[in-house]
């Protein structure tokens, strides 16, 4: 039964992609940038969740709640900062603004407590059950259901709260959206502000399923989240989710096959493959081009 | 006609700064550590002119130009460390594959745009650096050996060949329909203007010289690592090209160097030079999104000083 190890592995991974992944879809959604600065305020999620356990003795879901507030905070900071004026720039400038602020952010980082990893502290006991002869811990166990919580929780605000009508009807016309009285500085914070309270979430659950935590760990997660966004349609929240679990699972089974080195080399083919055959993503419609 | 007037002269100067440069070199004024700054600022304007032609002239996102340099890189490093052939030869088939790496990577990327093609190009380049950390021929994660050869001679040589070609493609019939694609792609295509083609051809000269000065790149620093060649160094070609101003050579080359200097100086604090990068790099599109140049030449401002009413001509 190792193959069920290994797709309980991959969605264990998989649902990490898929938090990041959101963030990343629904801010392209609404602006349609890409927010490469996202993988980085899953990285400063993570350290908050460290200090939070390590320095103020805090459980797993206070910890967890803890970083996911102040990664809301620092992302609406981000938004306010760096992206709010450049709503009408070229695509190109707020794509270069993107990547200095992501870059800031990691140096910043290392500049104020330097590059050395950090060890995530054990705060889940080891202890695993078998279920059809393979071995499941209770921490993947754990994980995944705050994963599955989240994005549940996510599902209620976009469809059922005022906020995520809000959200929806920007993405699909922001002057439309003005014209009905909705505030969209206030909604693309808002936007700003979830997407990076998940990210916040998965780097704490990352730090606690892989241990080892550093101020560069956001890139490559940071990436391969985009290409997960990208794979189940950019701008659908389902895909997103969807395209971090199918690509969660496709990089563990590389592994498995003996490729580990080849791992993040699969992530950026699906990616060229889904952009040449279908740009529009897994979910995604076709949508023409007008003059 | 008005560049071929700009030929010669720029031949001359080329001619003089080398001569100069090589003086100060063989009569050992200026030391070691100085001449390897001059031969970094020429790798450097050879990368960032290359990514110009790319970015600037042609309008198409590519953040992947460090796997062209790792091409050129690595393939250079072969021919002279595996197959012992002479340096110059080994500049050559560095640039020709990665110019057909460049080929392999474009045709099927640049059909896409904007932040697409970004995405891929950038995903294309880290494909690249896992295949050579994948080879163990190449050294794999521990890096390749190679012999230090790049003289001040063979760096000025290819900054001047390369300056020669992009600026003549630039002025060219090639150039000037490139250019029509950076501004409306759809508008240059309705004027029958083959847009791929002219896309591709830019994106392989690009990678062409991107891949000469991996071979000098190499050849420099006495080891290779794939860890060299990650999206770190294609920021940094990057932000050469946007600071200097997006469409304008002399903005790249003036970047290029501006910024090789500084962080020459800051070599000892790594972390300094990044924050100091990212945010020139968030400063300058916050601010002045088109660059510290925009899309004005150098010569330009001359002519702006000579005849103040003519100025329109040239500048957009």
């Amino acid at each position: 039964m190792e193959w069920l190890q290994q797709l309980i592995n991959g969605i264990s991974l998989g649902s990490i992609y898929a938090l990041i992944a959101l963030g990343y879809t629904m801010v392209y959604g609404i602006i349609k940038l890409i927010n490469f600065a996202h993988g980085d305020v899953f990285m400063v999620g993570s350290f908050i969740g460290f200090y939070s356990i390590t320095v103020f003795g805090l459980g797993f879901f206070p910890a967890l709640i803890l970083s996911m507030a102040s990664c809301a905070l620092f992302g609406v900071i981000i938004e306010r900062i760096a992206y709010k004026r450049l709503r009408n720039a070229t695509r190109i400038a707020a794509l270069i603004t993107a990547i200095g602020v992501s870059l800031l952010i990691e140096y910043g980082v290392i500049y104020i407590r330097g590059a050395q990893p950090e060890a995530y502290p054990n705060i889940f006991s080891n202890k695993s059950f078998e279920f059809l002869g393979a071995q499941i811990s209770i921490q993947s166990v754990l994980i995944l259901s705050v994963s599955v919580v989240l994005m549940i929780l996510l599902q209620f605000i976009v469809h059922k709260t005022k906020t995520g009508k809000a959200m929806r009807a920007v993405s699909h016309d922001v002057e439309a959206a003005k014209l009905m009285g909705i505030n969209v500085d206030n909604t693309i914070s808002a936007t700003f502000a979830i997407g990076s309270a998940l990210a916040g979430a998965a780097g704490v659950i990352f730090g606690v399923y892989y241990t080892k935590i550093d101020p560069l760990m956001g890139v490559i997660p940071g990436l391969k989240a985009f290409v997960a966004a990208v794979l189940g349609g950019i701008g659908i929240i389902p895909g997103a989710m969807v395209g971090g679990l199918v690509l969660g699972v496709v990089e563990t089974i590389v592994s498995a096959l003996g490729f580990s080195l080849w791992r993040d080399a699969a992530a950026f083919i699906i990616l060229i493959l889904i952009l040449i055959f279908r740009p529009s993503g897994i979910f995604g419609k076709n949508t023409r081009e007008k003059v | 006609m008005k560049k071929s007037k700009q030929f010669w002269p720029f031949i001359v100067v080329a001619v003089l700064v080398y001569a100069v440069v090589q003086f100060l070199i063989s009569a050992e004024i200026i030391n070691q550590f100085y001449s390897n700054t001059l031969i970094l600022i020429a790798i450097n304007i050879i990368l960032a002119v290359s990514l110009h032609l790319v970015i600037g002239i042609t309008g198409q996102f590519s953040i992947g130009h460090a796997g062209f340099l790792a091409v050129g890189a690595y393939i250079s490093a072969i021919v002279t460390m595996k197959l012992h052939l002479p340096f110059v030869v080994a500049i050559i088939i560095g640039g020709i594959v990665a110019a057909l790496a460049g080929l392999i990577v474009g045709i099927p990327s640049l059909r896409l745009k904007g932040d697409y093609l970004a995405i891929a190009t950038l995903g294309f380049a880290e494909i690249i650096r896992i295949v050579f950390l994948n080879i163990d021929a190449v050294g794999g994660a521990a890096g390749m050996q190679v012999s230090h050869l790049t003289t001040w001679t063979y760096a000025f040589v290819c900054l001047v060949i390369t300056l020669v070609v992009i600026v003549n493609f630039t002025n060219s019939r090639h150039g000037l329909a490139a250019i029509s694609v950076r501004e409306n792609e759809i508008a240059s295509d309705a004027m029958g203007i083959n847009t791929t083609y002219y896309k591709v051809i830019a994106f392989a000269i690009g990678s062409f010289f991107a891949g000469v000065a991996g071979a000098l790149f190499s050849h420099n620093f006495y080891i290779i690592q794939p860890s060299q060649f990650g999206f770190l160094k294609s920021f940094d070609i990057l932000i050469f090209v946007v600071l200097g101003g997006l469409g304008s050579l002399s903005g790249a080359v003036l970047s290029a160097i501006l910024l090789t200097v500084v962080s020459t100086y800051l070599q000892g604090y790594p972390e300094t030079r990044m924050i100091i990068y990212s945010l020139v790099l968030i400063l300058v599109m916050l601010y002045r999104p088109k660059g510290l140049m925009g899309t004005m030449e150098i010569t330009d401002y001359f002519k702006l000083w000579r005849t103040p009413k003519g100025g329109g001509q040239h500048g957009k």
